[in-house]
């Protein structure tokens, strides 16, 4: 419920009409990092307290809030957040994709396609992708002002040099719309094909560094390759031991101290709907049922 | 009888310098200077600290706005173009392709951090090259031709000697066949062997290449060994200029003949 | 005009200004013309000016008034007032100078210092190093010096390397400084029948030689330059 202190989610309206702004000019210019006054939060930068701003803003009383953390809806700060905007915002809140209208996520992108009128809020560390190639603000500006990404490609380039091939794993750089280098927070690769052409806007905050950035509901993202050394998203070895899926990121859960080890989903939400659908893993714990042995 | 090939450069200049100047509220760096330089020549100004060469070079190279007169540069498509009327983006577009800059220290024309293979590869990437073999097969052929030992591409220039380091510079801005250079006293702080090899490779990639250059230094051997003409430069003016034979075989000036005259013999 | 040379009144001067800025005259109305195929050799006694009315064919020297006209590909143009870049392509196309010390750049192998002026015009680094080997080998020039630069060779040696870069290519004028002064018998009369070649080729020549009998065989006119001398 609404505690009195509170306004609705939190901000004051006049912030809330600010950041609005940067969001309307962030979403009129692709990939671009728009600069906004970044509030002080009840949690100190690096716990998400951009992604927080940006959800702050869009809220209204009609909205279901999901909150994910590396996939999870059960991890610490996905409750956390959750809980705060249950307590400012009184909105509804949910862990189903499906059901969300405003999911804000650290560092994932939800297993299952989103649609129209959704809307995926990212948090985001540093917003930069250039940053520990070119260490000047003032050089990046103009870089992205000119479109001038060839050290983004040197980047690669050293990657291939260095691995053999391009060894980014993670806040795997995009061109969106053509136009700019964007990172894409430091969500896995393997999720970002799920940004191309995608129906839900995406939204991105960085509190600390004071930046949002957005990409329209299809928008082309591409991410950076070279001809001879494409893109390629991994494929595990082996489907999710809890529900079976063969197409999701997993998680490595260590079992035991004998070097035990599962691949789990990381999408808490998509891993239980397969199972609640029937679908089943090689190690899946049937709670209303006892296992069967084999 | 060997057929002669005409290698007269253009008629058209490459770079027109028109009463260029630049002073600092009442300090003058330099005044009124005016040359074309044709494609294929190279061009040195000499002159001791405090003659305006080094600020010349700025002015020519558009790092600096001029306070008076003007630069103006042929472009690729024959139009003789301003430099102080470019944009942003063509004036660094410029830099990246169809111009080299030597830097005089070879750490601030390199990323010291990166590997040999993508200092060369950069300007490549810059101008849009997106295939990882083809990049680094000319950057390979490129370290060959200024003789840096190829087993070193995936080192970073802070691993290289300062001989190296400049030589990777000078590849560095080759990559993209620039048609100017600008060398700003590019053997200075070198072991003199170490020189006497950077200004043999210089000579050969400038005859080859047919590139037009701009060499400023101190140094008059470097002048003479490097240059067709050469400019005199004291006080932030050119006090002599002609063919670097006539300049100091036959010095007119004062400060020259004092100059020439200075050098220790061999 | 069809001389390749036509100098007239030409005027030089030096002013030392290191040494309070005494006047050294050189030369004064200097007036001669040299046509294609036929040697004009300069005489007269050392510190004449022979050197120096060379070398202000070649550009080398900047005359102080007059007129030096040059033959350059069938035009005329006049070298005391052209620009840089006209006496450069001048250079690269019709004047040849043979000075009278190697002035090479250092470390760059005798063969290549030779090959440079064709490959300079466009001949391929392979044809114009035959052709430099087989102008060495008439010069005596064995070949396991041509890897080498000619830094340490002796006098004659360098000089017969001078002489192979100056005689190289096909331009219509040369400018000889003493090319025979430190050579022997057999290695004069090979200069000699290089120059006789040239001749018949058609190119002009001004030479300084001081050798009498040399200047018998390769001059067709004696310029004597005292007449030229700056009055003291």
């Amino acid at each position: 419920m609404n505690a009195p202190a509170y306004n609705f989610a939190y901000l004051d309206e006049q912030t809330k009409r600010m950041i609005r702004r940067a969001i309307l000019k962030a979403i009129a210019i692709p990939g671009y990092q728009v600069p906004f006054a970044s509030r002080e939060m009840p949690m100190p930068y690096g716990w998400g307290t951009g992604g927080v701003q940006v959800t702050a803003a869009i809220l209204g009383p009609q909205d279901v809030l999901k909150v994910i953390d590396q996939g999870s809806d059960d991890t610490t700060n996905a409750i956390s957040i959750r809980k705060f905007f249950g307590k400012t915002a009184g909105v509804a809140t949910t862990t189903s994709t499906a059901d969300a209208t405003v999911i804000q996520t650290r560092h994932r992108i939800p297993e299952a396609p989103l649609h129209a009128g959704q809307v995926l809020v990212y948090q985001v560390p540093i917003p930069e992708p250039l940053r520990f190639l070119e260490p000047r603000e003032t050089e990046t500006r103009r870089m992205h002002a000119l479109g001038e990404y060839g050290l983004m490609h040197v980047k690669l380039y050293e990657d291939i040099a260095r691995f053999g091939h391009i060894a980014t794993s993670y806040a795997y750089p995009v061109k969106v719309n053509a136009r700019y280098v964007m990172d894409p927070s430091p969500t896995p690769k393997f999720d970002n094909p799920k940004m191309d052409n995608c129906p839900a806007l995406q939204l991105f905050g960085a509190g600390r560094e004071k930046r949002i950035y957005a990409i329209p509901p299809h928008t082309d993202v591409v991410s950076l390759d070279f001809e001879d050394h494409p893109f390629t998203r991994y494929r595990f070895d082996a489907p999710c031991a809890l529900c079976g899926a063969g197409d999701s990121y997993l998680d490595e859960i260590v079992t035991d101290d004998k070097g035990g080890r599962m691949f789990v989903c990381s999408d808490t939400d998509y891993c239980e709907s397969r199972q609640s659908a029937g679908h089943r893993g090689s190690e899946s714990a049937a709670p209303h049922k006892e296992r069967a042995h084999g | 009888m060997a057929e002669l090939q005409d290698v007269t450069p253009d008629d058209q200049p490459l770079l027109v310098a028109e009463h260029l100047g630049k002073n600092y509220g009442r300090l003058t760096a330099c005044r009124d200077v005016s040359f074309a330089l044709y494609p294929g020549e190279v061009l040195a100004i000499v002159g001791e600290s405090g003659s305006g060469k080094s600020t010349l070079l700025q002015l020519l190279s558009a790092q600096l706005a001029p306070s008076a007169g003007r630069v103006s540069y042929r472009m690729r498509d024959g139009v003789l173009r301003d430099l102080a009327a470019l944009g942003e983006a063509e004036r660094r577009f410029l830099f990246r392709t169809d111009w080299g800059y030597v830097h005089q220290d070879p750490a601030q024309g390199l990323r010291m951090a990166v590997s040999a293979g993508a200092n060369v590869g950069e300007r490549l990437m810059a101008v849009g090259w997106n295939h990882y073999g083809r990049i680094r097969d000319t950057a390979s052929s490129w370290l060959e031709r200024v003789e840096i030992d190829i087993a070193r591409i995936d080192d970073a220039p802070r691993t290289y000697s300062g001989g190296m380091r400049q030589r990777l510079q000078i590849a560095r801005n080759l990559v993209t066949e620039p048609r100017l250079v600008f060398m700003d006293e590019p053997t200075g702080g070198l072991d003199v062997s170490v020189q006497a090899r950077l200004l043999d490779l210089m000579r050969n990639l400038v005859s080859e290449l047919g590139l037009a250059a701009i060499v400023v230094t101190h140094d008059l051997a470097v002048a003479r060994l490097l240059s067709h003409r050469v400019m005199v430069m004291k006080g932030g003016r050119v006090i002599e200029t002609g063919l670097t034979d006539q300049v100091l075989d036959d010095p007119r000036e004062p400060y020259t003949q004092l100059l020439v005259s200075s050098i220790l013999p061999a | 005009m069809t001389a390749m040379i036509d100098i007239t009144n030409a005027e030089k001067t030096f002013t030392m200004h290191l040494q309070g800025g005494v006047e050294l005259p050189v030369v004064r109305g200097v007036s001669f013309h040299v046509d294609p195929g036929e040697c004009v050799v300069l005489s007269g006694p050392s510190g004449a000016g022979k050197s120096s009315i060379l070398k202000m064919i070649f550009g080398n020297y900047r005359c102080d008034s007059g007129r030096i006209g040059i033959r350059h590909r069938g035009a005329v143009i006049d070298l005391a007032t052209a620009e840089p870049r006209e006496v450069l392509s001048v250079r690269r196309s019709t004047i040849g100078y043979v000075s009278q010390f190697l002035r090479a750049v250092p470390r760059v192998a005798t063969i290549d210092v030779v090959a440079e002026p064709l490959i300079a015009n466009g001949t391929t680094r392979a044809e114009a190093r035959d052709k430099a080997g087989a102008l060495l080998r008439r010069l005596n020039i064995p070949e396991r010096l041509w890897a080498l630069p000619p830094s340490t060779f002796s006098g004659g040696e360098q000089q017969r390397v001078n002489i192979a870069h100056g005689f190289i290519s096909d331009l219509p004028i040369l400018l000889l400084d003493e090319p025979t002064a430190s050579l022997d018998a057999s290695n004069r009369a090979v200069v000699v029948e290089l120059i006789e070649e040239k001749k018949r080729q058609g190119v002009a020549m001004v030479a300084i030689v001081h050798d009498d009998e040399i200047r018998h065989l390769i001059a067709d006119r004696i310029v004597d330059v005292t007449s030229f001398a700056a009055a003291a």
